[in-house]
């Protein structure tokens, strides 16, 4: 047996394509895991980021922090944080969002600081205020910059918040911990999948956001 | 009036950028700051708009300190242009030169009407309004940059080195360009700028700083190459200071010869009759009087005059129109020696000898001394084209 006669015969089943642990079932909770973490790290980084970015101060103590985070083992500090907190959704949603933050804050932090300063010190000199110099003169040109951590920070969500699984969520993990457990390994290489397939998908949803949101005349620069 | 009083800027690391320095901009002029690096030009212009603050001292705007109002607002009444524009690039160039207007909720329609008019001042051809930054030359952005500046109609301009990253003959054409818009505008102008060339071009008054922030001297561009205050301020005029002092002086007053000139479809009398007037050569015109070439009068045969035989008259100078300068340029660069004027059409008013040249320039010089005393003859000088 292949790879390729698990996959056929996992996606051809009829029987995984309904109920609760049927692929639409599975691949919504794993979408609500993935936008859950990603929106709290992105609701953490992106502000702080921002303005460090802006700035220009807090650089070092912001590369000490992610580099630390990015140390701590996801499945551990889950188990860990099952051990405190109990079952629930957070300890499956702390170990995300550790992971998912540094990405993000760094690379928005870098973006701002690789701005050309000569526009921002143009926007200053025309009486444009502090907020707006952020908004509107930083943050379109470092827009492409953050997007790509944005993006590594879900791709890296997506295939992590298989653990959810080990604390008896759902989510893609599902299908790769209960074939580990009852050796069906069809159920384990068609889980493994739709992680791939998923973490495609957010790199094709992120590639139109820049198109949607990334001007012209930052994008064709390159 | 913009006026410096006694200012000195320290920044943190103890620097000392500018040191007491008074200066009265006068309104509806050019006023340039000019010196070697690092003497506090640029510290200068941004404590104007208080981009950086003073330690010591004020700036006063019509008679009121500039701290009275808002920073924003005071920035708001002052173009800002800098070395390489320093343009939005995620915005199109209409968008970036309706920044300022926009800011002060003109709304859109009317900000991009009025930016649509500044690129037809600047020069800008109203194709370029969708494109980007990246999409232009150097040049045009400088454009770009200055019609921004301009585009909430601001009393003050203050720029920074504005054409500095330029090459020179795109350079030549955005002073052209300021000086003709400044013609219409009438804006009180602050330009920094290192290259002396370009101060005694724009500037009505010349500050010439020096290293440590201080002011050597301020003056009229002509009293500046005339009478420098000290030996820095000669020594960084340069050493063609004199030639350059040429241009605020006007050919008008040169006394051009029209009998070496012949038509090309000159008679044999008139060929005769041009050379008996003892001139070593003959400027030979086409039938609308516009010069072709010199020639010995002995090589000219009428009705077989070989028009490619001639010998180049290199560049003209416009009679009135150009300096003493110019004609001594086009004197030196003449094979013969000799300088051909020509009027607004480009027809030949006559030829001029580097000697009557060198009179002429002996006469201005002399009557320069006859005038007053150095401050008061400076600002009654014409300023001719270079
Ligand atoms: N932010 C700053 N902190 C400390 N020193 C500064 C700062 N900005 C400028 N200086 C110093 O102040 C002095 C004047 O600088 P400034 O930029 O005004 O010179 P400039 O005449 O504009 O020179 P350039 O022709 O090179 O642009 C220099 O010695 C410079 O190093
Ligand atoms: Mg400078």
């Amino acid at each position: 047996m292949n790879v390729l006669n698990f996959i056929n015969s996992f996606f051809s089943d009829n029987a995984h394509w309904q109920g609760y642990d049927g692929i639409p079932t599975r691949v919504g909770e794993h979408i609500e895991y993935t936008l859950m973490a990603l929106g709290i790290a992105a609701a953490v980084g992106l502000p702080i980021g921002l303005v460090t970015g802006h700035t220009g101060r807090g650089g070092n103590a912001l590369a000490l922090i992610a580099t630390s985070a990015r140390a701590l083992p996801s499945f551990g500090l889950m188990v860990l944080m099952f051990i405190l907190l109990g079952l629930g959704m957070a300890p499956v949603m702390i170990p995300l969002v550790v992971l998912a933050v540094p990405p993000i804050l760094v690379t928005t932090y870098e973006a701002m600081r690789s701005v050309d300063p000569a526009p921002v010190d143009a926007a200053r000199g025309m009486g444009m205020a502090e907020t707006a110099v952020l908004f509107r003169v930083e943050l379109p040109v470092a827009l492409p910059l953050i997007l790509s951590g944005l993006r590594s920070a879900a791709i890296q969500i997506v295939s992590t918040a298989t653990i959810a699984a080990y604390v008896s969520f759902g989510g893609l993990g599902r299908y790769i911990i209960d074939g580990l457990y009852q050796r069906n390994y069809e159920k384990v290489v068609g889980g493994a999948t739709l992680v791939a397939a998923m973490a495609l998908a957010t790199l094709g949803l992120f590639w139109a956001l820049g198109r949607l949101a990334v001007s012209p005349g930052v994008r064709r620069r390159h | 009036m913009i006026r410096i009083d006694s200012v000195t800027k320290r920044y943190p690391d103890g620097t000392v950028a500018v040191d007491r320095l008074s200066l009265d901009i006068p309104d509806r002029s050019i006023t340039v700051l000019v010196g070697p690096s690092g003497c506090g030009k640029t510290t200068t212009l941004r404590m104007i708009n208080r981009m950086v603050e003073p330690s010591e001292g004020t700036i006063l705007l019509d008679g009121v300190d500039s701290r009275q109002q808002p920073v924003n607002t005071l920035r708001r009444s002052m173009g800002y242009v800098i070395q390489n524009a320093g343009l939005f690039q995620h915005r199109t160039i209409l968008d970036n030169i309706a920044t300022v207007p926009r800011m002060l909720g003109w709304g859109k329609e009317k900000s991009r009407a009025r930016a649509r008019e500044l690129m037809e001042r600047v020069g800008l051809d109203g194709a370029l309004a969708k494109r980007y930054p990246y999409q232009l030359s150097g040049g045009q952005q400088q454009r770009v940059g200055v019609a921004r500046a301009l585009a909430a109609d601001p009393p003050v301009l203050l720029m920074d080195e504005p054409f500095s990253a330029v090459d020179p003959v795109v350079r030549k054409g955005l002073q052209d360009e300021l000086l003709r818009i400044q013609e219409e505008l009438g804006k009180t102008i602050v330009f920094v700028t290192h290259d002396i060339d370009e101060a005694v071009k724009l500037g009505t008054m010349v500050a010439v700083m020096r290293t440590g922030g201080k002011l050597a001297q301020f003056a009229p561009p002509a009293e500046l190459l005339s009478h420098p205050a000290d030996a820095f301020v000669e020594d960084f005029l340069g050493a063609d200071r004199g030639i350059r002092r040429l241009s605020f002086f006007p050919s008008a007053g040169l006394e051009l010869l029209a009998s070496p000139i012949v038509a090309v479809d000159a008679t044999a009398e008139q060929i005769a009759a041009a050379g008996a007037a003892g001139a070593p050569y003959l400027l030979v015109t086409d039938a609308d009087g516009k010069p072709l070439g010199w020639s010995e009068p002995r090589e000219l045969t009428a009705g077989e005059i070989k028009t490619d035989r001639l010998l180049s008259y290199g560049r003209p100078f416009v009679t009135g129109a150009d300096s003493l300068r110019a004609a001594l340029d086009c004197a030196v660069l003449s094979p013969t020696g000799w300088a051909v004027a020509v009027d607004a059409e480009g027809r030949a008013a006559g030829v001029v000898s580097q000697q009557v040249i060198g009179e002429a320039i002996r006469g201005a010089h002399a009557e320069r001394r006859a005038d007053a005393e150095p401050g008061a003859d400076g600002g009654e000088i014409q300023k001719v084209a270079p």
